[in-house]
């Protein structure tokens, strides 16, 4: 048998062992790494019909971001604006702009501008943005810096742990109710600062369901 | 076995070169392996339809539907009239005028306002830079004279002498008009306002006697 087998071979069953062991690590790290929202949907950038810059109209003219998203304090959605809206400033702003002829047709016509969503939960997800805003979340913390996107992509990764994570820790996000669209803001590093924001979490008695319910309904 | 660790690390190389790091910009819709239960035949606001003729799933109103307690009958608050349609002066008896109803006001004014108006009222908003000259001051003789009803006719349906400012009904209801209002007739005091509206003991700080 020698003659088919040299010494070798001997060693051979413990080195296939092992290279599984190695084959499973370098799996299961591929898994880790790509099979989540932060490598599939972190990043998503869609083309818009129209080049509208967040970080002109809000991050350099300082439009509330109310102005537009005008239902967020009191809808669990938040809407995308009206054509309307756009052409309250765009029937006197660059009016013959050829970017902005979509929403002018998109005015005179009634038909809605077919905006891309970015940022999309699957369906079995109940989120309310009106209860976030009125307990002190700002855009920020689930949107990222809008306010410097020139193309509005999805910053975080909004998984159930992402959202889990602040659900269990409010007073790490919480933040005093005019500052929710400013979204420059520093949490302050005074101490006496701090225990006050922190202090929000008991006065707006907020409590953030964790219980399946809560978002699974 | 040494090959064999070799071109396994050439596959690594190989699929972490193809898949990218996490966070890279792509504007292709996200994969989705596992769709689960992500896309249920449900509706959700502002959606696309294929069912009706134009193609959304928000349905508009049915003329002359009117929701559940959404009558609107008090014409006073509602359209800035009284029953004998002349306009609101000072405002609604519904109303109650206080500093609530001011911060409202100066709240809402910031958001839906300061961009064309200015945060003074003058009408040296952020937008007259970029070419929207004819923005008025609330402090000209005109609009002092008008009164509330008209200012809060103005912020539900726009302008009325030139068709400038568009109406703004659909973000301020009703009751944030008036509390716009209230807030726009502070602006315009303030900008009437003279050396006798000091307070003497604040008086020393402007350099006045």
């Amino acid at each position: 048998m020698s003659q088919l087998f040299p010494k070798s071979a001997n060693r051979l069953p413990l080195q296939i062992v092992i290279y599984l062991f190695v084959l499973g690590g370098i799996a299961s790290a591929g898994i880790n790494y790509y099979a989540t929202n932060k490598y599939s949907n972190v990043g998503y950038t869609p083309v818009q019909p129209v080049p509208f810059s967040h970080a002109l109209h809000n991050g350099q003219l300082g439009i509330d971001c109310r102005y537009c998203h005008s239902f967020e304090e009191k809808s669990g959605f938040s809407n995308v604006p009206t054509s309307q809206t756009c052409m309250n400033c765009h029937s006197l702003i660059k009016t013959d702009s050829p970017l902005l002829a979509p929403v002018r047709a998109s005015y005179a016509s009634g038909d809605p501008v077919p905006w891309i969503q970015v940022h999309i939960l699957p369906d079995y997800v109940y989120f309310n943005h009106s209860i976030h805003l009125a307990r002190g979340i700002s855009c920020v913390e689930c949107h990222g810096q809008i306010n410097r996107m020139e193309v509005v992509g999805q910053a975080k990764s909004l998984t159930m742990g992402f959202c889990l994570d602040c659900h269990r820790d409010p007073a790490a996000h919480i933040r005093p109710h005019d500052q929710i669209t400013n979204l420059d803001w520093q949490r302050p590093t005074d101490p006496v600062e701090v225990k006050k924001i922190e202090g929000y979490v008991h006065d707006w008695n907020v409590k953030p369901p964790q219980s399946c319910s809560g978002c699974h309904r | 076995m040494r090959y064999v660790y070799f071109f396994t690390a050439l596959f690594v190389v190989l699929a972490v070169s193809v898949l990218g790091f996490r966070g890279s910009v792509s504007t292709k819709p996200p994969l989705e392996l596992i769709p689960d239960m992500d896309h249920q035949a449900k509706y959700k606001p502002q959606a696309a339809s294929p069912f009706f003729a134009d193609g959304r799933a928000d349905r508009p109103l049915p003329p002359g539907v009117v929701a559940r307690g959404d009558l609107r009958e008090d014409d006073q608050l509602y359209r800035g009239k009284n029953s004998d349609g002349t306009w609101v002066h000072g405002f609604p008896a519904a109303l109650t005028v206080d500093a609530k109803l001011l911060a409202r006001g100066q709240e809402r004014y910031t958001i839906y306002c300061q961009p064309c108006h200015g945060a003074v009222g003058d009408g040296n908003g952020i937008t007259k830079q970029y070419g929207m000259g004819a923005t008025p001051s609330y402090a000209d003789d005109r609009r002092l004279k008008l009164s509330g009803g008209e200012i809060f006719d103005t912020i539900t349906n726009g302008s009325v002498l030139n068709k400038n400012m568009l109406p703004y009904a659909d973000k301020l209801v009703p009751e944030d008009r008036w509390a716009v209002v209230a807030y726009v007739r502070a602006l315009q005091r303030a900008q009437q306002g003279t050396v006798a509206d000091v307070p003497p003991e604040h008086k020393p700080e402007l350099g006045l006697k």
